[in-house]
């Protein structure tokens, strides 16, 4: 498929300067998402190239600035732990559009269908029979030593078979124009409502230009997940209760758990306001208790209830793993779908598709080694200066030694780690993510993105066109997580 | 609604009508102490005391002067009523039911909070008082617009109402108490144009010049005590705030209005049933400080009543 790429026709563009006169935006050695190379944008961003460049830098400065002010005003924002200066922060915007041609949109969208199908079966199979195991597809032990794995899932098959409702899938492009899944984000995956309120920010900041631009409109999200909410227990009841359990307002996501019940018009609920009745779930409200059917949870397994899991949660609902069992209450994503998108499972997933489907996998893995096959820890172990290498059980890049950048003692120190417990490492080769355009006060300039798209599993499964492309602000930073500096920018999938 | 929501969003109200009384309060002074000949503690001291704050303020402070009164009434943080903790905790109980509340009421909250706390602090307030006050009761008066326009008028905007009812009465009744018992009995003054001047000051504070002078012309001390406690119409009477509050409560439970169904219903429906029937010559004679003071005992019985029916955490067999 990253022939398709190659073929894109590359045009010469006759309004080259963006920014001003004396200086030409340069893509560098890197995979351009809008420029093929210095003087050519891709055939795709053609038009949008031509609009932006009817904008003077000022203008484009300016109206960069107004949308950063909205961002302010709005209260879009998520929580910055430890920070003393007050708890919020507003993910910067940059209102460049990333663009998607429809033709790989439909690779990506069948990639995604097919991957989440195949995990979702994986899911109920590993709780369950375990034929995949028995049929030595995957070896016990990584199941077994997986960190994720839910002892208290096994038997269980949740209403309409689904697991993973909600899903935010990492993808990356190298810069060999290929996409990669680098991360299936099978948990509480969020950044959805900057998908949408980026698009609000977008229509503001350059109306004209996304009217002429043909955009797949993204708003129908909320509608999509409300109904896949319901989906799961419309047979038994139809007028279902549903709403979003949050951790509270000092979670790093609460912006995005308040907004998404508010789009859909249900209860954003605390574990505090929940209590467990012979089995049934209620809220507490001002006329007494009130019965749920849904919850679309955005606290983790660990502390979703004290009575399964962790004892010490006070975020929690105390016997909600119970009613869960007896199929009294649904709830979004399934507890234990981590082990899904564990870093040691990753390895399989090609496999995974391959025997449930019995399909190729559409779109690839990063090439990945597993330390705890022995040719391939020898591999990792002579090669440690070129590789990634990450710990499975360790999430936001906790651990992570990235071989290019690292010291020869780091490099030492990792080998012994590896040799020592070689389950709990995965090695990757280091990848030069590709870059987008961002508005900066010297004009336009190259950064590092990465894409996130969101995928609803409930009456079909739906991948909702575009995602989150989160970009690196820091020049030459290969970092996108908000919580360090990254921004956000729209996405657009062409019509 | 869920008991925390209902409690956040009864809050987030008097909050914002507590910053707004506060802004006016300071605001009247300004214009007061243009007029007055002294400027001094006399002139500043009620203004901490209307609010209750005194003994905070004279530990941190000292004496009264404009600069610390507004800088406390205003800025300080360990001020629990100064503007922009009343907005910070607004914002704070807005932000835990953003959900339930409309879009453009969270927006305008937020950008009302930043105009204040990006407002520059004392120095650069004073250089510009007028406009920096009337911009916050302006503020606080636009989001009641917006809360009234955006916002399905169903259960919370009824515990919007009745927050901010509550409120308004308790603001309405400290003023009236304080100005009439420091400014008044100054005997050198009683009859100058400076009574005059301290009446329409207190009026003003309740946003009630010129209602006033619509309803009853010249200023009197009966009458205004009849206009701010006891009129059926104008909306910063204490009757008038007790009689909507009411009605929002009853709204709330969906009980016939003159009956009672809960302690907060019976309490606040009492209390409104003894206003509407009082005269202001005998809560005069009878001594309006005790008046007031007994009134804001039972006024925060009520609010006690409303907190142990909604917003409290009962047990689980009651409500099954």
């Amino acid at each position: 498929m990253s022939t398709d790429l190659a073929e894109v026709d590359v045009v010469r563009s006759s309004t080259l300067d963006v920014t001003n006169s004396e200086q030409v935006y340069n893509p560098g050695n890197f995979y351009d998402e809008m420029f093929q190379g210095q003087d050519c944008v891709r055939e795709t961003c053609q038009s949008l190239h031509q609009s932006l460049a009817e904008i003077s830098p000022e203008e484009l400065f300016r109206r960069q600035q107004a949308a950063d002010r909205s961002m302010i005003q709005l209260g879009i924002t998520f929580n910055v732990y430890e920070d003393s200066r007050g708890t919020e922060r507003a993910i910067p915007f940059d209102i460049i559009p990333r663009v998607i041609e429809q033709k790989e949109w439909s690779w990506i969208e069948a990639g995604l269908k097919q991957r989440i199908t195949a995990l979702n079966l994986f899911l109920q199979d590993i709780y369950n029979q375990q034929m995949i195991v028995r049929d030595g597809v995957i070896p016990e032990e990584v199941i077994q030593t997986s960190r994720a794995f839910r002892h208290q899932c096994i038997g269980i098959t949740p209403p309409k078979n689904i697991w993973c409702h909600i899903t935010g899938t990492d993808l990356v492009r190298h810069n060999d124009g290929q996409l990669y899944v680098l991360e299936d984000n099978l948990r509480c995956p969020s950044g959805v409502s900057y998908v949408l309120q980026n698009r609000r920010l977008m229509k503001r900041s350059l109306p004209t230009l996304f009217q002429q631009s043909g955009v797949r409109p993204v708003d129908d999200y909320c509608s999509r997940l409300l109904d896949a909410l319901q989906y799961l227990v419309e047979d038994t009841r139809p007028m279902a209760k549903a709403a979003v359990l949050s951790p509270g307002a000092a979670n790093s996501a609460y912006f995005e758990h308040s907004f998404l019940a508010q789009q859909m018009g249900i209860e954003l609920v605390e574990g505090r306001d929940l209590v467990v009745s012979k089995g049934d779930v209620y809220m507490r409200t001002t006329k007494g208790l009130e019965k749920i059917d849904v919850l679309y949870r955005r606290i983790d397994d660990d502390f979703l209830d004290p009575k399964a899991f962790r004892n010490d949660s006070m975020l929690g609902v105390s016997g909600l793993m119970e009613s869960y069992r007896s199929g009294q209450i649904a709830l979004a994503n399934a507890p234990g779908t981590g082990v899904a998108d564990d870093k040691g499972i990753y390895t399989y997933v090609p496999s995974i598709i391959r025997y449930y489907l019995n399909e190729y996998p559409i779109i690839p893995n990063v090439p990945t080694f597993a330390c705890w096959r022995p040719s391939e820890r020898d591999h990792v172990l002579t090669h440690l200066d070129e590789l990634v290498v990450k710990p499975v059980n360790e999430a936001g890049g906790y651990g992570l030694m990235i071989g290019p950048h690292a010291s020869v003692a780091e490099r030492k120190a990792m080998a012994e780690r590896i040799r020592a417990n070689p389950r709990n490492y995965i090695a990757q080769p280091t990848l030069s993510l590709s870059r987008v355009p961002v508005v900066t006060p010297q004009g336009l300039e190259g950064r590092h993105v990465d894409l996130r798209p969101f995928t609803v599993y409930g009456r079909d499964v739906f991948v909702l066109p575009g995602g989150l492309t989160r970009v690196a602000l820091e020049p030459g930073s290969l970092v996108v997580n908000s919580s360090q500096g990254g921004g956000s920018k729209d996405t657009w999938v062409l019509t | 609604m869920l008991s925390r929501v209902a409690e956040s969003i009864y809050w987030m109200s008097r909050y914002i009508e507590r910053a707004e009384n506060v802004a006016r309060f300071i605001s009247v002074n300004l214009n007061l102490s243009l007029d007055m000949p002294s400027e001094g503690s006399e002139q500043w001291a009620p203004l901490v005391v209307t609010t209750g704050d005194a003994a905070q303020y004279e530990d941190k402070y000292g004496d009264y002067t404009q600069d610390d009164v507004i800088r406390f009434m205003t800025f300080d943080d360990e001020n629990p009523n100064s503007i922009i903790a009343c907005l910070r905790r607004a914002r704070e109980n807005a932000r835990s039911v953003r959900e339930i509340i409309s879009a453009e009421m969270w927006e305008h909250l937020n950008q009302f909070y930043l105009m204040v706390e990006n407002g520059g602090g004392v120095n650069r307030v004073l250089g510009n008082a007028n406009s920096f006050y009337s911009s916050i009761s302006g503020a606080g008066q636009e989001f009641q617009g917006v809360t009234d326009a955006t916002m399905t008028h169903g259960e919370a905007w009824h515990f919007c109402q009745v927050g901010r009812m509550l409120e308004r009465a308790d603001k309405t009744s400290r003023i009236l108490d304080v100005k009439y018992f420091l400014l008044l009995p100054n005997p050198t003054d009683v009859g100058t144009p400076y009574d005059d001047i301290q009446w329409l000051a207190l009026l003003r504070s309740a946003s009630a010049m010129e209602m006033y002078r619509q309803r009853h012309g010249k200023i009197s001390p009966v009458k205004v005590v009849q206009f701010l406690i006891l009129d059926q119409e104008f909306p910063r009477a204490v009757l008038q705030c007790l009689t909507q509050a009411n009605e929002s409560l009853h709204k709330i439970s969906g009980t016939y209005i003159d009956g009672f169904s809960n302690p907060p219903e019976r309490k606040l429906g009492y209390l409104r049933a003894e206003l509407a029937f009082a005269k202001a010559e005998e809560i005069i004679s009878q001594g309006l400080h005790e008046f007031v003071d007994n009134f804001q005992t039972r006024l925060n019985k009520a609010g006690h009543e409303i907190h142990e029916t909604f917003f409290t955490k009962r047990p689980l067999e009651s409500a099954v």
